[in-house]
């Protein structure tokens, strides 16, 4: 009998027992009529190889394993950056549920977000009365100061007019005249979920800069001296915003963030849910106007919202992903180019710091070899980091990345002779990877979750540094920015390596004599 | 300190009283009929369900593409399945399910794989049934082991009018009779999961059933064959059930659908018996089967050892003798395992009270695996039941408990809030509310990555986890010391 009351085993261990390994065997013999082992492992052998990399490529139609999500993930993203604030998802209700999840896997936080609930009869009506009525029932049970609706691509696809309903539903009393909810319409089939996020900021700057969808009049710019930051979608949020406030803190700028969901992704376990905690003011949003300036940290998810700004009189900087030595000291730059302050010793201590760490560490990461995949910027922003390491980032891959981006992954190699034998795979996902790890083997992978798949079938080590991490946690809650970020994503590098070399070296009188305690 | 069963009536009609005064009247009206205080007697527990959700409330429920591809269809290891429609459906609900399985991913299974035609643009404004054609083609050069494709469509195909059907026809005909099901089950159709199971089941029956050529199929049956349908091997529940009904001397020859194939699909009208565990997703094929094939099919409970040893005895019931000393035996063999079991996590959960609110089968059938382990269930409801769950939920419950259909977020906080139950079990999107409200919480969809609980080796473990949610020391420090004396 496998279990025992004493030494309860789970799964992974349970069904090792040879009972259940009888029972598989069975199973698969009698019952599967499953294809031979033989014919099994050919194709496992063939889909290893350059012929099969070259058909794998050919593909034009089908996606396998993407890196990416759809436009709705980053529109509720945007919402739980602004204080008090509900998302509201127009169209099916089954979207708003994955979303929920989705953050909650990574997060391990609760994710508030409500959906119209739209079903058949929306779809040949139209979601009107899902509007009217869905907003009424948000605004008197959860009591949000903001309410910010993005589509599915079910609303999409019919053509509801969020402008016309949420008008509508202002006069059929469902929320007051004067109650704000911003809008952006995030169709699934356009963009990614970087996309979405951009819409949705976008949509509500607009709302409090342009006269709230013709209501009031339109705020006047009064420059001042603050700083807008757009930090972009990330699934490092919670570490990032607060390691970013510091800094500007430090050199004593006035600054807003455009989007902050630090605190709402991190609330306390103290006996009390708090459905909203911290982010963006309206108040906040409607001053952001008068910024002199807008760092956009992450181009690809503000690209609108950087256009929208900069037709508004401000200075718009924008960034992708800078991270690592260099990148901090870019971003550093720019905001005391634009402040007129100084970078103080404080910061160039962390810094020097950071330069010592890497001196110490470089032996070990000179001339690695990573594949790593994920969102454009973030790409960016590693390629840069592992180049100045002197690792070489063989394979950079996005499945949300155009062939713009493309070209400036390439400039960072081309800039590096450690970019040489580098390349770059825009719209492309984790099976075109996989033939990559085979053909042309890494020694490291850096990517989310699902790229585990990818370590097991290449035995590539997998650095957990993309969004989503469903499987390790409290990642999030470190900060991957600024000189501090930079030391965190340093020893995950380094861990990972030390790691390898370990497993690599642990079988006793075989390969252990490598097996070192100092390294 | 326990209140009798009036006073717990009194106090669950006062809270739902209370938690209706915070909707505006015409939804008020609408949520009074999904909630209610069980009474006992009763032939249903005198709730509304399977209707549509309100909008804006924060209802927990899915969509009918999750019905289909994320329960029913997706498990099939052996086939792939194609998320047609933009990338989000199939990215949300990758893997996410913990459907166990054994088998080669990505060369002969694909479970844990994300196949999606990730519709742009251009495919909303000319149709996608091209790209869907290419798709096939290229599957089929890729993926050459794959026994059969299915297409599970998401919003967007019904509304442009797309012919799934057609593609699926002319590509099985081209690939010389390959298995190809196309399934619409589009998000918005219907209230819920729920009417995605049944899309499902329908498409096995159209796609699967019918398409069969009976000359062709060998298998060769036995008077001992039964088929578990409606286990999803969540973290193996369908292999620490197997178990028993091999050891009690039957012949599994199907799982549906968690570790299972398209041969046992096609196998299963051979069974003598169909032995069901969630009614909810899969007794449409169940009565489809008994109609057409005169399969017969009984439901099981297979949490908690009350429920495991009467659901052996009924269905070996459905045998003759020598089944029927089997399953004795196999009460026999595990007496040992579940006394240790209850006598070692009994005494720390005594007393315990829990809320529940799940999908499918679980608001009920685990109310048993509880009252094993002396604790009690004072309040569930279903995601997605239908009135026939509620029916069968008052074997289950106990007079006076508080049932909540399609509970929305606003609801069941106040509903814990008011309660305190000692545990909470629901999904990933509650847990972390109840948490942070320091009330310990599992998840029980996905067992929160732990199981399997089905059978006498996953009660072991369903015992050993509800005590360390319950009795984690972190319950005891959500309190700083220096408020704590007030």
């Amino acid at each position: 009998m496998p279990q025992n009351a004493d030494n309860i085993l789970d799964h992974e261990n349970l069904f090792r027992q040879p009972e259940y390994v009888e029972l598989f065997e069975n199973k698969k013999k009698n019952f599967e009529f499953a294809v031979p082992v033989d014919k099994v492992k050919e194709i496992v052998e063939w889909t290893k190889t350059k012929d099969y990399q070259e058909k794998n490529f050919a593909r034009n139609a089908l996606t396998v394993n993407p890196a990416k999500a759809c436009q709705p993930l980053g529109a509720v993203f945007v919402a739980n950056g602004f204080a008090r604030t509900l998302a509201f998802v127009h169209g099916s209700q089954g979207c708003v549920a994955y979303y929920r999840s989705h953050f909650s896997r990574h997060f391990k936080e609760p994710t508030s977000c409500v959906s119209s609930s739209m079903t058949e009869d929306a779809a040949v009506f139209g979601g009107l009365n899902n509007m009217i009525d869905g907003l009424a029932n948000t605004h008197s049970l959860y009591k949000p100061d903001m309410i910010a609706v993005s589509t599915t691509c079910m609303a999409e696809v019919i053509g509801d007019d969020l402008n016309a309903f949420i008008k509508t539903a202002k006069e059929k009393g469902s929320v007051p005249k004067d109650y704000d909810v911003p809008f952006a319409h995030t169709p699934a089939f356009v963009g990614s979920h970087i996309t979405g996020y951009d819409n949705a900021l976008l949509g509500i700057l607009k709302h409090f800069w342009d006269g709230k969808s013709d209501t009031v009049p339109k705020l006047e710019r009064v420059p001042n001296e603050s700083i807008n930051f757009i930090g972009g979608f990330d699934g490092f949020v919670v570490g990032n915003i607060p390691e970013i406030r510091r800094i500007f803190k430090i050199m004593g700028i006035e600054h807003t963030f455009l989007c902050d969901p630090s605190d709402n992704w991190n609330t306390p376990t103290d006996g009390t849910y708090r459905m909203y905690d911290g982010g963006t003011t309206k108040q906040q949003v409607a001053e952001a106007l008068n910024a002199k300036a807008t760092i956009v940290f992450q181009e690809f998810s503000a690209q609108k919202t950087a256009k929208l700004i900069a037709e508004h009189g401000q200075e718009v900087v924008v960034l992708n992903h800078p991270m690592g030595v260099t990148g901090t000291d870019q971003f550093l730059m720019e905001i005391s180019r634009i402040s007129g302050k100084p970078i103080p010793p404080e910061l160039e201590l962390e810094r020097g710091r950071l330069v010592d760490a890497i001196a110490d560490s470089q032996a070990h990461l000179h001339g690695k070899k990573y594949a790593l995949y994920g969102d454009p910027d973030l790409m960016l922003g590693l390629t840069q980091f592992l180049l100045e390491l002197g690792a070489e980032p063989t394979h950079v891959l996005s499945t949300n990345g155009d062939e713009k981006w493309a070209a400036k992954v390439q400039a960072l190699f081309d800039a590096s002779p450690f970019g040489k034998n580098c390349k770059v795979y825009p719209k492309r996902d984790l099976w075109h990877m996989r033939s990559l790890l085979f053909t042309e083997p890494v020694d490291f992978l850096i990517g989310n979750t699902y790229g585990k798949y990818l370590e097991r079938d290449t035995g590539t080590p997998l650095i957990r540094l993309v969004f989503p991490i469903f499987d390790r946690h409290h990642y999030h809650r470190m900060p991957i920015w600024g000189y501090e970020g930079a030391m965190r994503v340093l020893v995950m590098l380094l861990d990972e390596f030390f790691e390898s070399l370990d497993a690599n070296t642990i079988i006793p009188a075989k390969t252990d004599y490598s097996y070192d305690i100092i390294r | 300190m326990s209140l009798t069963v009036e006073e717990t009536k009194a106090r669950n009609k006062e809270l739902i009283e209370e938690v209706l005064k915070a909707y505006p009247e015409k939804t008020a009206k609408k949520r009074a009929k999904h909630l209610n205080a069980f009474e006992e007697g009763k032939t249903d527990c005198n709730v509304k369900s399977n209707i549509k959700s309100v909008p804006g409330v924060m209802t927990i429920r899915g969509c009918a593409y999750a019905g289909s591809k994320g329960v029913v269809w997706g498990p099939i290891k052996d086939m792939i399945h194609i998320s047609h429609g933009p990338v989000g459906c199939g990215q949300y609900s990758w893997a996410a399910r913990r459907n166990y399985y054994i088998g080669t991913t990505g060369i002969d299974t694909f479970v844990t794989m994300q196949f999606t035609s990730d519709f742009q643009e251009k495919d909303i404004v000319f149709g996608g049934d091209k790209k869907l054609e290419k798709i096939m083609d290229e599957i089929q050069v890729l993926f050459p082991l794959n026994k059969g494709i299915t297409v599970q469509s998401e919003c967007p195909i019904g509304l442009i009018g797309d012919d799934i059907e057609a593609v699926s026809k002319k590509k099985t005909k081209e690939y010389n009779g390959h298995t190809i099901v196309p399934v619409r089950c589009e998000g918005f159709r219907g209230v819920s999961q729920s009417l995605g199971h049944h899309i499902a089941n329908d498409s096995i029956r159209d796609w699967v059933f019918d398409k069969m050529d009976p000359e062709k199929n060998t298998f060769e049956g036995t008077p001992y064959d039964v088929a578990i349908i409606g286990d999803y091997n969540i973290g193996g529940d369908a292999w620490s059930s197997r178990i028993l009904l091999e050891e009690m001397g039957l012949r599994v020859i199907a799982q549906w659908s968690g570790d299972g194939s398209i041969a046992e699909l096609e196998n299963t009208p051979k069974a003598k018996l169909n032995v069901l565990h969630c009614y909810r997703s899969m007794n449409y094929i169940s009565r489809h089967m008994e109609e057409k094939y005169g399969v017969p099919w009984v439901e099981y409970n297979f949490f908690g050892p009350s429920k495991i040893a009467a659901s052996l005895r009924e269905i070996a019931g459905h045998f003759d003798d020598k089944i029927k000393e089997g399953a004795e035996r196999v009460i026999a063999k595990y007496k040992a395992l579940t006394d240790a079991v209850i006598a070692k996590y009994r005494p720390r959960l005594e007393g315990k009270t829990v809320m529940l609110f799940v999908g499918g089968l679980r608001p009920r059938h685990v109310i048993g695996a509880y009252e094993d382990l002396g604790m009690n269930v004072v309040g569930t409801g279903y995601e997605f039941g239908h009135n026939d769950d509620y029916q069968r939920t008052t074997h289950y419950v106990k007079d006076g408990t508080l049932i909540y259909d399609d509970v929305t977020g606003f609801e069941f906080e106040k509903f814990v809030e008011n309660i305190q139950p000692d545990l909470v079990g629901s999904g990933i999107k509650e847990k972390y509310v109840f948490q942070k409200m320091g009330v310990p919480f599992r998840q029980m969809h996905s067992w929160d990555y732990s199981g399997p609980y089905h059978g006498y080796d996953g009660f072991g473990i369903f015992a050993r986890d509800m005590d360390m949610a319950i009795n984690s020391p972190v319950w005891s420090l959500t309190k700083a010391p220096w408020k704590k004396a007030a």
